[in-house]
């Protein structure tokens, strides 16, 4: 069976899915990738099935040898991947050969690779998810972030080999300031009409608290209604964004709790969390509201990104 | 009652039942989690029960949120009829005091207790899981006896073993993983409340009760031994 060997294995490179579904009731964080669009995409590239398991490196990328033939595409923050040295382009099918290896320069923009092999990797799943979950020691590889020296089994691949790539103008640009687009959120009434005014028209920084976890910011102060910064405890969603009676906004990502006690001022729209995703400490965003039917256009939108992805080009065997 | 629905952003919806805890609110919550379920709904991705609020999770790109409010609008006509499930009382056993409920002789002097009076009361009448949240497995109870509540500690530790039972203000809980916490702990239970590679994963659903019970330093290497052979069966019996 086709593998990858961990050479070197950069900040933090774990394995990451689609996420760990069903369990939410029981506390059980979804986890799976932090920037979903460029997983899937990944995916897409090499035929894999949707929910096939990837790596998502952070800041800084491994070294990764193949033990066979197979293809490999990375998606997501541009870290110049390179194979036996020569540069490779990233959205992109390659193919390489057994003792090749995958290694990167340095981080160039975004903040998130994503790196798909051919039929995916198939460590077991726990819960049904390969999706590694740090805080509690499950999913992924022994429930940890990669190490030197570790061997990832890769499935069979789905498909004969086919060369794909995703026209540039389909990505999204990771710059170092965003506009974030929000729902507003269910206690939005526990905020000071200025509360809502710094949240939506002034700027926030990236904290370095910031994790697969939640995203912390800085700025104005958000200022809530006398009293009103706590909540009954209740279910938290991909991009909810909580603030605390410090009045400092946490977006809530793919490790985030299931529950929170602090007021939900709005939540990040999905096709946004990809942007977020790839955003470093130090870097500036502002939210913006948006409606429920322009966010939903702008997922149908996405998908329109992944036909043109599934269409192919040339098909090689 | 009235139900609320709340968008959480293009990927969840709330259904709100109430404003404040009660079981009875409670109760609404898990009848629209087992109506829904059963509806099986293309698109629904997740459920987060909580106190007063079923929060749905769904993929807007496979249903609208318009379609989604219809199914929910007709199935919280159902309600009112539905009963739900008979509630299971959990029996958990801990072993308070010492070096596992390091915080037992506080509570005691904070409420002006002995150590065996708080034990007492602790195991002496049945919580009620609200929810589960924060960490896998960890359980939202109430009613616990307000003799024993105690403040949480000023500065939190920064590891507490799984299985560690403490009091934080008038609520009681159980640590399912190690994590850095302030709650008193007064005990610790040698039960698993999470087994990621064993069916059911968790011990507790929200709507059981937890019925804590006092055992020994013996009794307590014995259920261990057998937890870890997975021989140990917690004892269930119904709410009456």
């Amino acid at each position: 069976m086709a593998s990858v060997i961990i050479n070197s294995a950069g900040l933090l490179t774990t394995v990451q899915d689609a996420g760990r579904y069903g369990y939410q009731r029981y506390g059980m964080p979804v986890s799976g990738a932090m920037d979903v669009f460029s997983y899937e995409l990944a995916n897409l590239l090499l035929g894999n099935d949707p929910g096939a398991a990837c790596l998502e490196a952070t800041v800084s990328g491994p070294e990764i040898v193949f033990t066979d033939e197979t293809t490999v595409a990375v998606t997501g923050a541009d870290m110049g991947p390179h194979v036996n040295g020569m540069s490779i382009a990233l959205n992109t099918t390659v193919i390489v050969k057994k003792g090749d290896k995958l290694g990167f320069t340095g981080l160039k923009s975004g903040c998130r690779s994503y790196i798909a092999f051919g039929g995916g990797i198939v460590v077991p799943p726990v819960m049904g998810s390969r999706s590694t979950y740090l805080r509690a020691g499950i999913g992924g590889l022994e429930g940890r972030a990669l190490r030197k020296g570790d061997e990832l089994p890769l499935g069979e691949a789905k498909e004969k080999i086919k060369i794909r790539s995703i026209p540039g103008n389909l990505i999204p640009e990771y710059g170092h300031s965003q506009v974030i687009r929000v729902i507003p959120g269910p206690e939005v009434q526990c905020f000071e009409a200025e509360g809502l005014r710094s949240f939506l028209t002034t700027e926030y920084q990236v904290t370095a608290q910031s994790d697969r976890m939640g995203y912390r910011l800085s700025g104005e102060m958000i200022i809530h209604k006398e009293g009103k910064a706590g909540i009954i405890s209740a279910g938290i969603s991909a991009g909810t964004v909580q603030v605390p009676g410090n009045g400092q906004p946490i977006v809530l990502m793919a490790d985030r709790q299931t529950s929170g006690g602090y007021a939900r001022i709005a939540n990040v729209i999905t096709a946004d969390l990809t942007l977020l995703a790839q955003m470093m400490p130090g870097d500036t965003l502002r939210f913006k509201e948006i409606t429920l039917d322009h966010a939903r256009q702008l997922l149908i939108d996405r998908r329109g990104v992944y036909l043109q992805c599934l269409s192919g080009r040339t098909g090689r065997t | 009652m009235t139900l609320k629905y709340i968008p959480s952003g293009d990927s969840a919806f709330i259904i709100k039942a109430g404003d404040e805890i009660s079981e009875e609110i409670n109760r609404t919550v898990r009848k629209l989690l087992i109506r829904l379920e059963k509806e099986k709904i293309n698109g629904i991705t997740d459920f987060i029960p909580s106190y007063n609020e079923l929060m749905v999770c769904y993929d807007h790109s496979v249903i609208d949120y318009r379609q989604l409010l219809d199914i929910f609008r007709s199935c919280a006509a159902d309600l009112d009829t539905m009963e739900l499930p008979e509630q299971s009382v959990i029996h958990v056993p801990v072993l308070y005091g010492g070096g596992y409920g390091p915080d037992l002789p506080y509570v005691a002097e904070y409420n002006n207790l002995t150590e065996d009076e708080v034990i007492e009361i602790h195991s002496s009448s049945a919580c009620f899981v609200y929810m589960l949240g924060f960490t896998p497995g960890f359980c939202y109870l109430g009613g616990m006896d307000q003799r024993i509540a105690t403040p949480r500690q000023e500065t939190p530790r920064l590891k507490i073993p799984s299985g560690s039972v403490g009091i934080a203000d008038g609520q009681t809980g159980i640590y399912p993983i190690e994590s850095p916490g302030g709650w008193q702990i007064i005990g610790k239970t040698p039960v698993r409340l999470f087994s990621p590679d064993k069916k059911p994963e968790f011990l507790f659903n929200a709507g059981d009760y937890v019925q804590f019970f006092p055992v020994t330093v013996d009794e307590y290497k014995h259920i261990t031994d057998e937890v870890d052979h997975g021989v140990y069966k917690v004892r269930r019996t119904k709410k009456t």
